[in-house]
């Protein structure tokens, strides 16, 4: 720690908590997107493709803008949130939904590809095994889904990590609430002395980034293997 | 217990229409491919819903479409053994064995898992994946894996048809035991006259979506006018018993009080088998022929011959053994003399018969 100051090692460690929670509240709504768009003929298929890959394409800003609309106290989802006593606007909370918000696609797009990987067949197989669908997915697509879903997990974890448009547009960048390590990096550079800290958190992020990289390596490696049969 | 199909369905380019009751035992949907056999099993296991039909099993009735009744796949309580298997990958072969039992209810029939290993020789594989078994060992697998979900009825659709020619000898005989020793009835899908003749009880053979004939598999495959897999699969079957292996490598087979002589078959002496002799492999004589080489000469009646738009005849000859099909040109026959009532001679080389064409066990039908 003596490395790095207090408010560097606070932007680091909010950071990896928002990246944290935006990937694990948002994976289970990742797959269930992904399966429906990957197996599901439904009306209105190609308008939820649209909305889910709205973030990749929209200026970060806006999308930050339209959370603050849609989640800020004032808003009608933050409202409703706000009486099941979850408050997002300026608080982490808020940073976290930002990140999971941008990361969305790029899970649901890693996902839905090994998905479609999958022999439908053998999900066939399993039903004629007396399989319930809920089943079938939990015992066979699941487990069969490991390997993208370990990389789907990664990519929108590193995304969630570096999220910065979206996240000062919702909830601003209020150090030790929602001053990410993005947020922290141009802060410093605003500053003047700053660069030194900036550089420090600039070497953290490609730690950590690497790191991300080489777990995802080797989990999806050892899950490939195991649905290879091998 | 009796499994009953109704089902007409519409398929672009041909409209299928069919309907058979199947005693226990082995029901084989024989026919080409394109006549409308995967399109029947699938509408069994639910996997497409027909136009309209019915099939039950006894009373438990699986789809009724005038009631409106439809069982999802997974409540249809079958055991279905796919063409390629389809073995879960990322589980054992001891957890695909497994997989059916995770969701069969509680009071449901329950084959021994031990026996049923045993009997499929499965054993040493328990522990592996299916990425590291051969294609014989994974249609074991996958039996095991239908047999063990306690099913009220198995489907098998074109189960050996992806396997080169040793593994479907490999294989057939496990299908025999499975229809010897398991009440559950079975209904098989194939277009290989030789797995018709060594599994069927009877026989629903298919032609553009409809049933051409359907009966009893010694009837239906004697019948020289059915050839769903064409001419050249034409034959009939007999009832024998193992009488000698004899030292020079042949088996001597008493059938009907005629004997008949074949390369060395594995079975038993005194175990009954079923031989499939292929038309085209008999040849006919007006009187008994002498200096011949080969070691099978039958004497019989000409019950009828057939000929249609080629060359070739279908001459049906009751003989001891039971019916025996040749399949000669038109201008022997006419040389020959040849016609219904006729005394004459059906002449077998020992070498034509082949292997994968004898089966054990009992055939129903057959006298």
């Amino acid at each position: 720690m003596g490395w790095l100051g207090p408010e560097e090692w606070s932007a680091l460690m909010l950071s990896l908590r928002v990246a944290f929670w935006a990937t694990l509240v948002s994976m289970p709504f990742a797959v269930f997107v992904a399966y429906a768009l990957a197996r599901w003929q439904f009306p209105g298929r190609s308008v939820v493709n649209g909305l889910v890959h709205l973030p990749l394409i929209l200026p970060p800003v806006v999308t930050g803008y339209l959370l603050l609309l849609g989640f800020g106290t004032q808003g009608p989802l933050g409202g409703l949130l706000a009486k099941a006593g979850i408050v997002v606007a300026f608080r982490w909370t808020g940073a976290a939904l930002a990140a999971g918000v941008m990361a969305f696609p790029l899970m649901v797009r890693a996902i839905r590809l090994s998905i479609e990987a999958v022999d439908p067949r053998l999900e066939q197989a399993g039903a004629s095994l007396g399989a319930p669908r809920v089943m079938v997915f939990l015992t066979v697509t699941l487990p069969m889904i490991l390997p993208g879903l370990v990389a789907g997990a990664v990519l929108a974890f590193a995304k969630a990590m570096g999220e910065f448009g979206a996240t000062i547009t919702f909830v601003s960048n209020i150090p030790g609430q929602t001053q990410t390590l993005p947020l922290a990096v141009h802060s410093f550079l605003q500053v003047p002395g700053g660069e030194p800290a900036a550089m420090r958190l600039v070497i953290v992020s490609i730690g950590v980034a690497m790191g991300a990289l080489l777990l995802s390596e080797f989990v999806g490696r050892r899950a490939a293997a195991r649905v290879a049969g091998t | 217990m009796t499994l009953s199909v109704r089902v007409s369905h519409r398929l672009p380019g041909m409209d299928i229409k069919v309907a058979f009751d199947a005693p226990p035992g082995v029901t084989v949907l024989f026919g080409r491919s394109g006549s409308g056999k995967t399109t029947i099993v699938n509408a069994v296991a639910g996997l497409l819903k027909p136009d309209a039909g019915r099939v039950a099993v006894d009373d438990w009735v699986l789809f009724d479409t005038e009631k409106g009744h439809w069982l999802p796949p997974y409540r249809r309580r079958l055991g279905y053994i796919f063409q390629e298997g389809r073995l879960f990958p990322h589980l054992t072969v001891s957890q695909n064995l497994s997989y059916g039992s995770w969701f069969a209810p509680r009071g449901a029939r329950r084959e021994n898992r031990g026996k049923v290993i045993e009997m499929l020789g499965i054993g040493h594989l328990l522990d592996r994946r299916p990425a590291l078994l051969s294609g014989g060992e994974k249609q074991r697998v996958a039996i095991g894996r239908a047999l063990l979900a306690s099913p009220r009825l198995i489907l098998a659709d074109e189960p050996l048809a992806a396997l080169d020619d040793a593994r479907k000898a490999e294989i057939l005989p496990y299908f025999e035991r499975l229809r010897d020793e398991v009440s559950v009835p079975i209904l098989y899908v194939t277009h290989s006259a030789a797995e018709v003749a060594r599994l069927a009880t009877s026989v629903v053979a298919l032609q553009s979506g409809q049933v051409e004939r359907h009966g009893p598999a010694a009837e239906v495959l004697s019948d020289p006018s059915v050839a769903p897999a064409g001419v050249r699969a034409v034959g009939a079957v007999l009832q024998a018993r193992v009488h000698t292996h004899h030292p020079d490598g042949l088996t001597e087979l008493e059938a009907g009080g005629d004997r008949l002589f074949l390369p060395r078959i594995p079975h038993r002496e005194g175990e009954s088998v079923r031989v499939r002799i292929a038309a085209q492999e008999v040849m006919l004589a007006d009187r008994e022929p002498q200096g011949l080489s080969a070691l099978n000469v039958l004497k019989g009646t000409v019950l009828a011959i057939r000929s249609g738009e080629g060359p070739g005849a279908i001459v049906s000859v009751q003989t001891r053994a039971g019916m025996v099909l040749a399949r000669i040109t038109r201008r022997s026959a006419e040389a020959l003399g040849l016609r219904e009532g006729m005394e004459c001679y059906a002449v077998v080389k020992t070498v034509a018969i082949a292997p994968e064409d004898i089966g054990g066990h009992v055939i129903e039908g057959s006298k």
